[in-house]
């Protein structure tokens, strides 16, 4: 006998398992209708490769997989594709999705399909490929695709394959019932499994809540090699890391898969489905689902087809729409409230629950949290659920990732047992996804401030190549006056020496800008201003620094011609560059903001930034002033809205009718004002 | 000499403060310099924390400006894209109070959006693409342009510019990825029938 | 009929805030009764009183907070404060005295700091601290027990208690007060633990005449409590082990210099009462399991520190609200091992 371990927490609900056990499994039969959600596991939705009005025969795949994480969808029945579109989901939030819905006719004619019954000639990526192509997704609860899981690295060998029969959920019973009645079909899937994973061990973990089963399951596997194993029962002991602690004695550390240390889970329905599809050829188009709960009057397990609506099962088990108070699929701890009957048995759907009020009644008004502990002591993680409690109520995300919210299995234990009635799930399950959005913002606004810098720098860039290329034509045009107006020979270089030195005094003397004496100066400051179209006597720090710059940057070249040509004013023109960087420092100091502003400003003339810095300045409260023109489109508009807001301030007699007056002939003096403007700047 | 101190106990407490004085003077001049930080660090922990939709609204042109305001001095609170949640996260860094969002034109706190081109209508003046903070525009003068979705932050600042009024920003819709359960609001239920309560006692 | 749409899990235990209280009522129950055989009538006076002036204090400032009135009266939590309280004092102390130390607790040691749930002390024990070092004549005048004063054969009744407690006989209560066991003991200074046993009358089998009864009940009661998993048993446990800890370690045979013997202590004054009904006060004490048990040694601890060494013969209350403020630091270093996580939290 093997010793099994414990689990911290967990809870021992009512089990309510013996109302849907007494009777056999029972087929649902063929529905009207049949709606197959393309995302009925988790990762990417599975690809339609049907249209409508295409007939369908039983078996044949309708959707295909779409990438590695993904499996296809099956019809379950003979008939036609009536509909490919948006219909409600099995899901929490009550939402629709694309499905392919077709209408049965009845003959339930069975596509072409052949088996393997000698699976065991076949290799691991064949059996794989069958599975994926049979659509087969864990049917324990989450759905991940089992050949994705059947496949672990060549690196993480497994030592132990488990298969999961606990069923912990109150009120379920289609594992139950699947040992009951299947158990040569559930170790037939095993010994498929155990062939692809090659685990030195296989052990059925089973909860001693099940003694029936537990019975048929060890005279089945007598003999096998596969290890039947039993353990007390305890809410939520299913759970797969769960179930592998209690198993393996092994915890599945933080951020790890099961297969990291050895470990595959895998459901019972699952290695079922595993058998028929290997062994029969038959895709995943079937499960058992036990319906249940006071407000159905023949509670019990079906086999149903997928993508039978729920409506079919209960009308099957002559539900009581008049005392139902909630519907939900799976169990009464996990399982997620619908409000639409006509949505589809997925391969998850283990479950149909439909309570009356007095057995799952409304949840009480949330009371204060009086610590009591009992939460701390049921979960199953070891988290301080109270803890987390609190922090998710003052939304501190950092406190939450702290206290490992993200451990959380929200397994229901901690709401369970919480005498304030507290729905603590609820609340990890919103701050779970507030810190997913917060850590996508974050990459987000990562991203966009790069993208932000890359596109300063561009511009940068750019301003700088004009800039250089402006200095190159500046430079040629001066040079060209310079010869024409000098005498070939020895003069002219001289000449043209003591006009550069000339000029660079001035340019160093030019500190406010005054308008220089020197005509190659005014030449260039003239050019200057006609380029940022500003006048020179109202430069802003930014277009000084700039300038500044732009100087310093011709002495320094000035200075490197010069030693070049020997020139014995080299004192001159270092003398000038000193005091140049010195205004430099000056001028930067009196810039205010960052090199970012300082290229936005200094690019401000160029048209590509004209915009930005347009609708920054006036989200900034209209530092850029509008042209007239402009100012009294918005004027107008804003009059309009005045008097429109003054409109209905009469017609509803409000009490700042006044006010409103007084903003509409504010509004019209100013209007006035502004297009007398206009006029008058037209006229000059 | 010692002597002379040591009877003058003024002059002894005058010297043993001055000296106090020197060595932890001498101290802390080391530690400035040896411990140093390099930039102004709050600056960027602070922009760390803005959204980077560089949209301006705060009154500054881009995030890192507005940054360096809020290191001056300026309230937390002018940050329309980061919303409430990253008021509280300046807060808590800068510990001070929390502010209610400070908006212009009652702008408030709006759901995500992303700008969309109606493409039929665009006549490819290239302005949006020009006043994109993020490059997020793609095309060519005269060519119809389209906004990359991925990149694009919802500023909105390609709005104004745009001469035929062809840019809309579009809110995200929220998908089963993005469908989440909302923090339970049964406790303002009770408190909701309190006040009812309170104003019939 | 339209299907609710709620976050799972859809099934509830039974349990509720209301019912835990209630059930604490209960378990207080024993101890009471052999208090009031002890002790006479006093203390089921003294409990009503407190009740009515706790619910009416309650109702007061649940009305000025604006919440539901009903609801939060119904959770029981203050009346499980007023009747802590009311054990606590002793049983001829004027009304008035009850009245201050209930309000107290209940307005200021529990609402002002957010109500149920929120407050970082115990509310009974800020009430009765208060009150100790407010009325300490009050406060310290305990009746004598039944049949340990030779003219006095039996306890007061009803009736007189009710004329005690609210005043029509005027100092009525000095004639039969008497030292409490633990008192005796810290102010001997000469006699050996075994003499003072056959000189003092206040000394039964194993600690004080009386007391060791009461406590015997009150552990019953929390026994019960235990049971009935309303709390675990790392905290009280551990106080107890604590304080057994502290006394057998100064104990030294019965010295006049003794503190007394480990079964003294655990017997005496409110040590069962404080370690199954107050220091298991979820509120105010750590969180997790190791938390919890090191909640309880510290409180352990502290009050044999002050039971020895301080100014007052006994000191739950003290004791109490000296760990409660360091409840929090407690819950720091304690938070347990999430599940695949290293240890050391990581």
């Amino acid at each position: 006998m093997r010793a099994v371990f414990n689990i911290p927490g967990g809870i021992h609900p009512p089990e309510n398992k013996v109302q849907s056990t007494a009777t056999a499994i029972r087929s649902a039969g063929i529905p009207e209708l049949l709606v197959f959600p393309l995302s009925q596991h988790i990762g990417a939705p599975a690809k339609p490769i049907v249209e409508v009005g295409n007939k369908v025969l039983k078996g044949q795949m309708i959707a295909e997989a779409n990438g590695f994480v993904s499996v296809p969808v099956h019809a379950s029945t003979s008939g036609e594709v009536v509909a490919i579109g948006g219909h409600v989901l099995p899901h929490p939030s009550g939402m629709s999705g694309p499905c392919i819905s077709i209408k049965a006719d009845g003959k339930d004619q069975w596509i072409e399909h052949k088996g393997v019954p000698d699976y065991e000639a076949l290799d691991r990526p064949a059996l794989l490929d069958i599975i994926r192509n049979a659509g087969i997704a864990g049917m324990g609860g989450a759905g991940f695709p089992s050949a994705v899981k059947l496949n672990p690295r060549p690196d993480q060998p497994i030592k132990t394959l488990i298969i999961n029969g606990t069923e912990c959920e109150p009120y379920i019973t289609a594992d139950d019932m699947l040992m009951r009645e299947r158990a040569e079909q559930i170790l037939e899937g095993v010994k498929v499994l155990r062939h692809i994973l090659t685990p030195t061990e296989t052990v059925i973990g089973i909860e001693d809540n099940k003694a029936e089963a537990l019975a048929i399951m060890r005279n089945a596997a007598k003999g096998t090699g596969i290890e039947i194993v039993d353990f007390p029962t305890k809410y939520p002991s299913g759970g797969e890391k769960q179930l592998i602690t209690i198993i393996t004695g092994k915890e599945v550390p933080k951020g790890k898969l099961p297969a990291d240390i050895g470990v595959v889970v895998q459901n019972l329905g699952t290695a079922t489905a595993i058998y028929r599809a290997v062994v029969h050829g038959e895709p995943l188009i079937s499960r058992i689902t036990t319906v249940t709960g006071k407000a159905v009057e023949q509670q019990q397990n079906f086999e149903t087809l997928l993508g039978s609506p729920i409506s079919h099962l209960l009308t099957l088990s002559k539900w009581r729409q008049d005392v139902a108070i909630r519907l939900v699929m799976g169990g009464p701890m996990m399982g997620f409230a619908l409000e639409d009957v006509s949505i589809p048995v997925v391969k998850t759907t283990n479950c149909i629950l439909v309570p009356n009020a007095e057995e799952l009644p409304e949840p009480a008004p949330e009371q204060a949290c009086i610590r009591c502990g009992m939460c701390a002591e049921a979960c199953p993680a070891s988290l301080l659920p109270q803890q987390l409690f609190w922090f998710s109520q003052g939304k501190e995300l950092e406190k939450l990732q702290q206290h490992n919210l993200a451990d959380c299995i929200e397994c229901g234990c901690c709401s369970y047992v919480c005498p304030s009635n507290i729905p603590l799930v609820q609340y990890y399950r919103a701050s779970k996804a507030a810190i997913r959005t917060h850590d996508q913002d974050l990459i987000k606004s990562d991203q966009s401030k790069a993208r932000f810098e890359a596109r300063q720098e561009r511009l940068e860039r750019e301003a700088e190549a004009k800039e250089a290329k402006r200095q190159a034509r500046a430079e040629a045009a001066k040079k060209a006056k310079a010869s024409a107006a000098t005498k070939p020979g020895e003069t002219t270089s001289t000449t043209d020496k003591d006009a550069i030195i000339q000029a660079a005094i001035a340019r160093t003397k030019a500190k406010k800008s005054e308008p220089s004496t020197d005509p190659v100066q005014a030449a260039i400051e003239r050019a200057q201003a006609k380029r940022s179209g500003a006048p020179t006597a109202e430069e802003t720090p930014e277009a000084k620094l700039v300038k500044i710059e732009g100087r310093l940057k011709k002495a320094q070249e000035k200075y490197q011609q010069a030693i070049e040509q020997g020139s014995d004013k080299l004192d001159a023109f270092s003398a000038g560059i000193t005091k140049l960087e010195q205004q430099l420092e000056l001028a930067k100091a009196a810039v205010p903001d960052t090199s970012e502003q300082q290229v936005e400003a200094s690019t401000n003339t160029d048209s590509a930034t004209d915009a930005i810095a347009r609708a920054q300045a006036q989200r900034a409260g209209g530092a850029a002033k509008d042209t007239p023109e402009q100012a009294i489109t918005k004027l107008k508009k804003r009059l309009g809205a005045a008097k429109d807001k003054l409109a209905t301030a009469e017609n509803e007699d409000n009490a700042n009718i006044e006010a409103f007056r007084a903003s509409v002939s504010t509004l019209q003096a100013k209007l006035q004002k502004a297009e007398q403007q206009l006029t008058n700047d037209n006229v000059s | 000499m010692l002597e002379f101190i040591s009877q003058q106990p003024l002059l002894a407490a005058l010297i043993v403060l001055v000296g106090l004085g020197l060595v932890f003077g001498a101290v802390l001049g080391f530690a400035s310099v040896k411990f140093a930080t390099e930039g102004d660090p709050i600056t960027d922990q602070i922009n760390a924390l803005l959204p980077q939709t560089q949209c301006g609204q705060c009154g500054h042109p881009g995030c890192r400006p507005y940054a360096e305001a809020i290191t001056n001095g300026e309230a937390i609170n002018r940050c329309p894209p980061g919303g409430e949640s990253t008021i509280a996260e300046l807060a808590n860094l800068l510990d001070v109070e929390i502010l209610p969002l400070d908006a212009e034109e009652g702008a408030g706190e709006k759901p995500k959006s992303v700008a969309y081109i109606r493409e039929d209508e665009c006549i490819g003046c290239t302005k949006c693409i020009q006043a994109c903070p993020m490059d997020a525009i793609l095309g060519a003068a005269k060519h119809m342009h389209t906004v990359i979705v991925d990149e694009c932050t919802g500023c909105d600042l390609c709005v104004e510019p745009c001469p035929v009024d062809c840019i809309d920003m579009i809110a995200l819709p929220t998908t089963l990825q993005t469908w989440a359960w909302e923090l339970p609001s049964d406790k303002s239920h009770i408190i909701a029938t309190d006040v009812s309560h309170g104003e019939a006692a | 009929m339209a299907f609710l749409r709620v976050t799972s899990p859809h099934a509830h235990s039974p349990t509720d805030t209301a019912s835990v209280m209630r059930l604490v009522l209960y378990a207080s129950i024993p101890g009471v009764l052999c208090l009031s055989y002890f002790f006479g009538a006093g203390i089921f006076v003294n409990i009503i009183w407190a009740c009515l002036v706790a619910l009416g204090c309650e109702a007061l400032v649940l009305r000025l907070r604006g919440r539901q009135i009903g609801l939060y009266l119904k959770d029981y939590s203050a009346i499980v404060t007023a009747v802590l309280l009311a054990i606590a004092i002793p049983p001829y102390a004027p009304w008035w005295v009850l009245t201050i130390g209930v309000a107290f607790a209940i307005i200021i040691g529990k609402n002002l700091y957010g109500g149920l749930g929120s407050n970082p002390f115990n509310p009974a024990m800020v009430g009765y601290v208060v009150l100790l070092i407010s009325f300490p004549i009050q406060m310290t005048s305990w009746g004598a027990p039944i049949n340990t004063i030779a003219d006095q054969a039996a306890v007061p009744g009803v009736l007189d208690a009710l004329r005690l407690n609210f005043g029509f006989m005027k100092e009525g209560v000095d004639a039969f007060t008497m030292a409490t066991p633990l008192d005796v003991l810290k102010q001997n200074k000469a006699l050996e633990v075994s003499e003072l046993w056959q000189q003092k009358p206040q000394f039964g089998l194993f600690a004080g005449r009386g007391w060791e009864y009461a406590n015997l009940w009150f552990a019953v009661g929390g026994c019960y409590l235990l049971y009935r998993r309303i709390f675990t048993w790392h905290a009280p446990i551990s106080m107890l082990l604590a304080l057994g800890f502290w006394a057998a370690l100064f104990y030294d045979g019965g010295s006049s210099a003794s503190g007394g013997s480990p079964m003294f202590h655990w017997f005496s004054g409110a040590t069962m009462l404080g370690a199954f009904f107050i220091v298991t006060d979820p509120v105010t004490s750590a969180v997790s399991t190791r938390g919890r048990m090191v909640y309880g040694a510290l409180i352990g601890t502290l009050l044999y520190i002050i039971r020895c060494w301080g100014n007052y013969p006994d000191a739950i209350a003290f004791s109490v609200l000296l760990a409660n403020f360091a409840a929090p630091f407690i819950d720091h270093y304690t938070q347990p091992r999430t599940y695949g996580h290293k240890k050391g939290g990581q």
